[in-house]
């Protein structure tokens, strides 16, 4: 039962904060410039949006709870069955970043959740 | 809108470290976890000691480290490309931790594993072949 927790804890939080750092760096823009010192600005840009805090938060909250389930299970088992956020960050890409899914994409999303489904099936 | 192909060679830099460096956190913080073990309750005095226990551990802060380099580097490919794309695309490193755990940490790895993350990569390959950018440039 508590496997199903940090599971669910691990793909929820996780997803929620890739979605807000992503937003983040939508607000940012691209980077052009790779040279250290432009880096290390990108990062204290990146550090006075708001979506970077509440995404930094969330994945706290997902590292936490990886690190609970890693105490538990196997890495080969957990790290794939976390896979399971895609079709939570498909979903999430469409509506929160209003970025456009096209028909493929939800097919390789689909791809990856039975990969997953085979992954836990494994599970002794 | 057409991309150039810059965009895509350092599209697929950026992928491949993220693909290096998660799996490799991930291992560590495996073997660092193991070595403290789970909870036996949660009773808060439980929790901190292991909380404790984490925040001395070598192998935790070297998988943190692994972490932040995928982190920084999955930040950077995010200002360009798609998170649908990216996320996705990342998922080789399934198959590069089920490798590691196999031989880092002497994992066993039923066959039916081998072939779940084997269909994780084919949905991969499906969805490395969309555009990696769908919305406009900001």
């Amino acid at each position: 039962m508590r496997e199903f927790f940090f599971l669910f804890m691990v793909i929820v939080a996780g997803t929620g904060g890739e979605l807000c750092v992503t937003r983040a760096m939508k607000v940012i823009g691209e980077v052009h410039d790779f040279r250290p010192a432009a880096l290390i600005r990108f990062v204290f840009r990146a550090m006075r949006v708001g979506w970077m805090w509440v995404g930094i938060g969330m994945m706290t909250v997902a590292f936490f709870s990886l690190l609970a389930m890693l105490s538990i299970e196997n890495v080969s088992l957990v790290v794939p069955v976390t896979a399971l956020s895609y079709a939570a960050g498909a979903a999430g890409a469409l509506f929160f970043l209003h970025e456009r899914i096209s028909r493929q994409r939800w097919l390789g999303v689909l791809i990856v959740c039975v990969g997953v489904t085979l992954v836990w099936l494994s599970k002794r | 809108m057409k991309d150039s192909p810059g965009l895509h060679i350092k599209t697929f830099i950026l992928i491949l470290l993220m693909v290096l460096f998660a799996p490799l956190g991930n291992v560590l913080l495996s073997k660092g976890m193991k070595a403290i073990g789970s909870a036996k309750n949660w009773a808060p005095a439980d929790v901190f000691a292991i909380l404790v226990k984490i925040l001395t551990s070598g192998y935790i802060w070297l998988g943190i480290a692994c972490l932040l380099a995928f982190f920084v580097a999955y930040m950077l490919v995010l200002t360009w490309a798609d998170y649908s794309y990216v996320q996705p695309a990342s998922a080789f490193s399934y198959a590069v931790v089920a490798v590691l755990s196999y031989f880092l940490l002497g994992e066993v790895v039923p066959p039916l594993r081998w072939a779940g993350i084997a269909v994780i990569c084919v949905g991969v390959f499906v969805v490395g072949h969309t555009p990696p950018r769908t919305t406009e440039k900001a």
